[in-house]
């Protein structure tokens, strides 16, 4: 492998590494920007999607098989997201420590109904035949470069999300809603926008998108009642540099992390590289302590 | 085994000086305690709860052979939730509150580690039952787990006859796979070898997409695989993915054994390589017969693997000591434990060391379809257990008086 | 409240303490000696999240660094002279680092305890809250805080033990650790340490820093506006909270006898949250009970069912958040209130609303 291929290579892994942060940190950055909230379950609505994939795979067979638990896990995960939010986040609203603690209990007990539920060994989502294998490049400066289907199938799914969500943020009734909400709530509220609707709807479209990057990553790892927790604290990681719910803002965030640590763990392991992350955290908001993105406001919060 | 031991015991002189000074021994009970000591939860109950049912196992064959010197054992089960405070915590209250006579127990070398201080500060008796990376030598512990001279370094040997001569080590961060590592490198270059790589990942750690852009850099003859638990899963899916075949860069592992193989999915790990010193796979009398009696008390699906037999036969070589020194004393049992001679287990023929390790013998196997290994090696005798590995760590020994 | 029951209160708490060793087995004691340690801890805690609204998920971070700096100043003292940490030499060190040597004295040993947690909870908070960052933000970064303190500690074996961490020590200060007085004094050391924290805080709350700590967490812009620095407190009172977290580390881990990172981690230092909340978060008495409570309650739920320990947690959690977010101190104003309702029903029947009012007023 010639250094050129090395670098693609590596370029390409920081790409695919980035994409499943920014499923996973989407729906964070949504409800954190919209409602002020951060829920500490949202690992879990990760390992939710893995294990509808999970079991829908077991049930479906076919090459048709896994987009079905693409769409189920994303449904499975945004209706255990709109449930959460009706019975606990809800009464928690403008307590937002609060709800960072009531939401980790709700993970802890998640994790341990899928320990019950599947053991605690993890589950397997086999690949399905049209994404086993890998483009090979034999010939050239980049010889010996190869790109596993699944990894650009993660990618490609990733921009087609946050497409789909930009577009329906931007371009629908609801969308505007959210819009509306998003800036001041109380006027969105007086001129009849049920500001109750759109938090639910937004939290729960944000766990749903969770979900997807559960099942997505269901194809690289397996599933197992801790699978959230590796990534979880990496999304706010990534919330935290993105910006106050700006997805454009979350999106760089995400591809920013992914690229950092594949460029750092190709000359340190991979521990050091997530310590350096941290560091990297820390001396980042020294200088934008809002993050890549922010909206410009007067008023006044008391995040 | 039984009848072996049994011989053992016609053969030992009841030792009534050790009976006198037994910390434990209400005369007019005829029931006596043991402590259970493994993760029930956390993350290492998956393992560790099936080494817990076969000691279960042993004590109630035990039991229905009429108990230890007319006692009836009666096991005290506590959980180590994975957690190696609350192991060093439980061990001292099965000690100080249950007034266990011994323990059976652990399986991270963390949490022995916790225990140890506890098992010497109140001169108690610990049975470990799972490999770890040697470098310790307690008086108060029993070894039964394979030392890195019982399972790594003969792994390593069979890879060197097999030509394969350039090894990348790969790991979980943590003690066993570093320490291992170590001893692995001095073995391989002092022999002719090379090391291709060393990496390791976080406990847990799934993304392998840098890692595997080294392997393919550095075009290795074999992968030394010491990753734990689910990163082994990661581990594979994404060298399938990335298209390196078995055939390609063989892997051989360190912690993947039957139980793994299978919650794994054999498809999966199928072809690749582990060294144990036990196989399910292992065609022999005491073999069949042990798991015969583990399906029939914990379902015709259970799976075995090395770990379990481990903790199954330190039960009977407990009961065998204890017989042998006349007493339940733990310096009189550990003492006696050293000097029963060889016992044919279903591993094999086994004797505990001066240095409270096992004799033991060693296999590679390769995994088959259905989730068992094919035996392809195994050492021409027991090997005698080395805590301190010479090359690495020279001048060391363990003594135990 | 009668105004002279709460002290009694915590005076009768204080004499039950001191007293366990006469009714409490060997082992009980021992648990109730690291609860104690633990409890230091979450007096700490209380003073940063109770007081001045910061929660902090790296509690662990601190507490750990006490822990190490005093377990690695116990190891040297254990060695022959000429001889290093054993699991150095596995490690493939040749010789003990000099930043370890350093704490061979054990005056620099105890200062280390005091010092190096205190200085980086102090670093870190300043770091942030200089920068307006605070809320939700700190705690998640102290949160990945946790995570890669833990990650570094279990990656730098050779210098920290690694995943296995560091055990076996035999003497503290020519003591044996194992010797029955030693646990007893150790035990009442202990007892003296909590007291003396209590008396701290209880002291601080009185000053005009624990005043200006309680209007931050209640408006900080509007502090900020009357011309204080809120940056400057919340980074003293989180300093404050390292320290005693140094402390309750370096404690815990005599009477424990080892320290490893599966201690220090995300985990752990979450667990040291849901005692505080429980005891109600800004009631000094209440995180010491509600430390005890829930570390008796894992002990005993984790031995009669293990598989129960986290979904109780977990329930705890948000029981405890949604329905009781004073945990149990508030539970005795909580009463109150309920009873003020009830009086005020039966009242509104038969009384008239002036009457009400002035009743009320009294």
């Amino acid at each position: 492998m010639g250094h050129l291929a090395v670098l693609t290579g590596q370029l390409f892994n920081g790409i695919s590494v980035g994409s499943i942060l920014l499923l996973t940190a989407l729906g964070l950055a949504l409800s954190f920007g919209l409602m002020n909230v951060i829920n500490m379950a949202h690992g879990e609505m990760l390992m939710v999607g893995g294990y509808v994939a999970y079991l829908t795979c077991r049930f479906v067979h076919g090459p048709a098989g896994f987009l079905l638990a693409l769409l189920f896990s994303f449904l499975g995960a945004a209706v255990l997201g709109g449930v959460l939010e009706v019975t606990v986040i809800r009464w928690l609203y403008g307590r937002p420590l609060d709800t960072l603690l009531a939401t980790w209990g709700v993970s802890l007990i998640l994790q341990q109904g899928a320990r019950s539920l599947f053991g605690a060994i993890g589950v397997d989502v086999v690949a399905p035949h049209w994404l086993s294998g890998s483009v090979a490049i034999n010939h050239g400066v980049l010889a010996g470069l190869t790109l596993p289907y699944v990894r650009i199938f993660i990618i490609l799914l990733t921009i087609v999300t946050f497409a789909l969500l930009l577009l329906f943020i931007a371009r629908t009734r609801w969308g505007l809603f959210l819009r509306a909400v998003h800036q001041d709530r109380e006027m969105a509220q007086a001129l009849g926008v049920n500001t109750k609707w759109v938090d639910l709807l937004v939290f729960a479209a944000g766990t749903g998108v969770a979900g997807l990057a559960g099942a997505a990553l269901a194809l690289i790892a397996p599933v197992t009642p801790t699978v959230g927790q590796s990534y979880v604290v990496y999304a706010f990681l990534v919330v935290i540099v993105g910006g106050l719910g700006s997805l454009l803002g979350t999106a760089l965030a995400a591809l920013l992390v992914g690229l950092f640590s594949s460029t750092v763990q190709m000359f340190t392991g991979v521990s050091l590289s997530d310590v350096f992350l941290l560091v990297l955290v820390i001396v980042f908001i020294q200088f934008r302590p809002r993050g890549i993105i922010f909206q410009r406001s007067r008023v006044m919060k008391e995040a | 085994m039984n009848r072996l031991l049994q011989g053992a015991m016609k053969a030992a002189v009841p030792c009534l000086c050790g009976l006198l000074i037994s910390p434990a021994s209400p005369a007019q009970d005829n029931t006596v305690k043991v402590g259970v000591l493994h993760s029930l939860s956390g993350t290492m109950a998956i393992s560790e709860v099936t080494v817990k049912n076969a000691t279960l196992l042993a004590i109630d064959q035990i039991n229905a052979q009429g108990g230890v010197l007319g006692r009836k054992i009666v096991p005290v089960v506590e959980d180590g939730a994975s957690d190696p405070a609350i192991f060093s915590q439980k061990a001292q209250k099965l000690i100080q509150e249950d007034k266990v006579v011994t323990v059976f127990g652990g399986w991270t070398s963390a949490s022995r580690k916790a225990m140890l201080p506890v098992f010497e500060r109140f001169h108690s008796l610990l049975w470990y039952p799972v490999q770890f990376e040697g470098n310790e030598c307690s008086a108060d512990i029993m070894y039964s787990g394979a030392q890195p001279n019982q399972q790594i370094l003969p792994a390593l040997d069979w890879a060197f006859e097999k030509g394969k001569k350039r090894i990348f080590l790969l790991g979980s961060d943590y003690v066993f796979p570093r320490t291992a590592n170590l001893i692995l490198k001095k073995h391989i270059l002092h022999d002719g070898g090379t090391v291709a790589g060393e990496e390791y990942v976080p406990l847990g750690g799934t993304d392998f997409s840098s890692i595997i852009t080294k392997i393919r850099v550095a075009k290795p003859d074999i992968i030394f695989n010491t990753l734990n638990g689910d990163s082994n899963v990661s581990f594979f899916k994404q060298m399938a993915a990335a298209g390196i075949t078995e055939s390609q860069i063989p892997v051989m592992s360190f912690s993947i054994a039957e139980q793994e193989a299978k919650a794994m999915g054999p498809s999966l790990v199928n072809g690749s390589y582990a060294a144990w010193n036990y196989f399910e796979s292992l065609n022999d009398p005491m073999n069949k017969q042990f798991i015969a009696a583990y399906r029939k008390k914990y379902g015709q699906d259970s799976v075995i693997d090395d770990p379990m037999v481990h903790g199954y036969i330190d039960v009977y070589i407990w009961a065998a000591a204890v017989k042998k020194a006349g007493s339940f004393d733990p310096q009189s049992v550990r003492k006696a434990a050293t000097e029963l001679g060889w016992t044919g287990t279903a591993m094999g023929p086994i004797q505990f060391a001066d240095n409270q390790s096992l004799y033991q013998t060693a296999y590679v196997g390769q995994l088959q379809p259905d989730g068992q290994f094919n035996i392809l090696w195994k050492s021409k005798e027991p090997l005698r257990p080395e805590p301190y590995d010479a090359l690495a760590f020279p001048g060391r020994s363990c003594v135990i008086r | 409240m009668k105004k002279w029951l709460r002290p009694a209160l915590d005076l009768a708490l204080l004499a039950a303490l001191v007293a366990a060793p006469l009714y409490l087995s060997a082992y009980h004691l021992s648990l109730l000696g690291r609860f104690l340690a633990m409890a230091i801890l979450s007096l700490g805690l209380c003073l940063v999240w109770g007081w001045s609204g910061v929660l902090s998920l790296g509690q662990g971070v601190f507490w750990g660094l006490g822990a190490y700096v005093l377990v690695m100043h116990l190891k040297l003292v254990g060695l022959q002279p000429g001889d290093m940490p054993d699991f150095m030499l596995w490690s493939g060190l040749d010789h003990t680092p000099g930043w370890w040597t350093l704490f061979r004295h054990p005056a620099v040993a105890l200062a280390g305890v005091l010092i190096v947690p205190t200085v980086a909870a102090a670093g870190l908070a300043w770091l942030v809250f200089n920068r307006r960052v605070g809320g939700i933000y700190f705690a998640l970064i102290t949160q990945a805080l946790a995570l890669a303190f833990a990650t570094l500690l279990i990656s730098e074996q050779a210098y920290t033990g690694g995943f296995n961490g560091l055990t076996d020590f035999t003497t503290v200060l020519g003591h044996y650790i194992v010797d029955p007085s030693f646990q007893r004094a150790l035990y009442w050391i202990t007892v003296g340490a909590l007291a003396a924290a209590f008396l701290f805080c209880r002291w601080m709350g009185k000053t005009n820093f624990g005043k200006v700590l309680l209007a931050i967490r209640d408006g900080e812009s509007r502090i900020r506006f009357l011309g204080y620095n809120p940056a400057g407190y919340k980074t003293i009172a989180f300093a404050i909270g390292g320290a005693f977290a140094g402390i309750s580390g370096a404690l815990y881990v005599l009477h424990v006898g080892v320290i490893s990172p599966a201690m220090v981690g995300v985990m752990p230092s979450i667990e040291m949250v849901v005692a505080v909340a429980v005891g109600g978060r800004s009631s000094f008495t209440g995180v010491i009970l509600g430390t005890l409570l829930v570390n008796f309650g894992k002990d005993w739920i984790s031995s009669a069912m293990p598989e129960m320990w986290q979904l109780s947690i977990g329930l705890l959690f948000i029981l405890v958040v949604t329905l009781l977010p004073k945990g149990l101190a508030g539970i005795p104003e909580l009463g109150r209130q309920i009873t003020e309702r009830i009086r005020r029903r039966t009242a509104r029947r038969g009384v008239e609303p002036e009457v009400l009012a002035i009743t009320q007023k009294n």
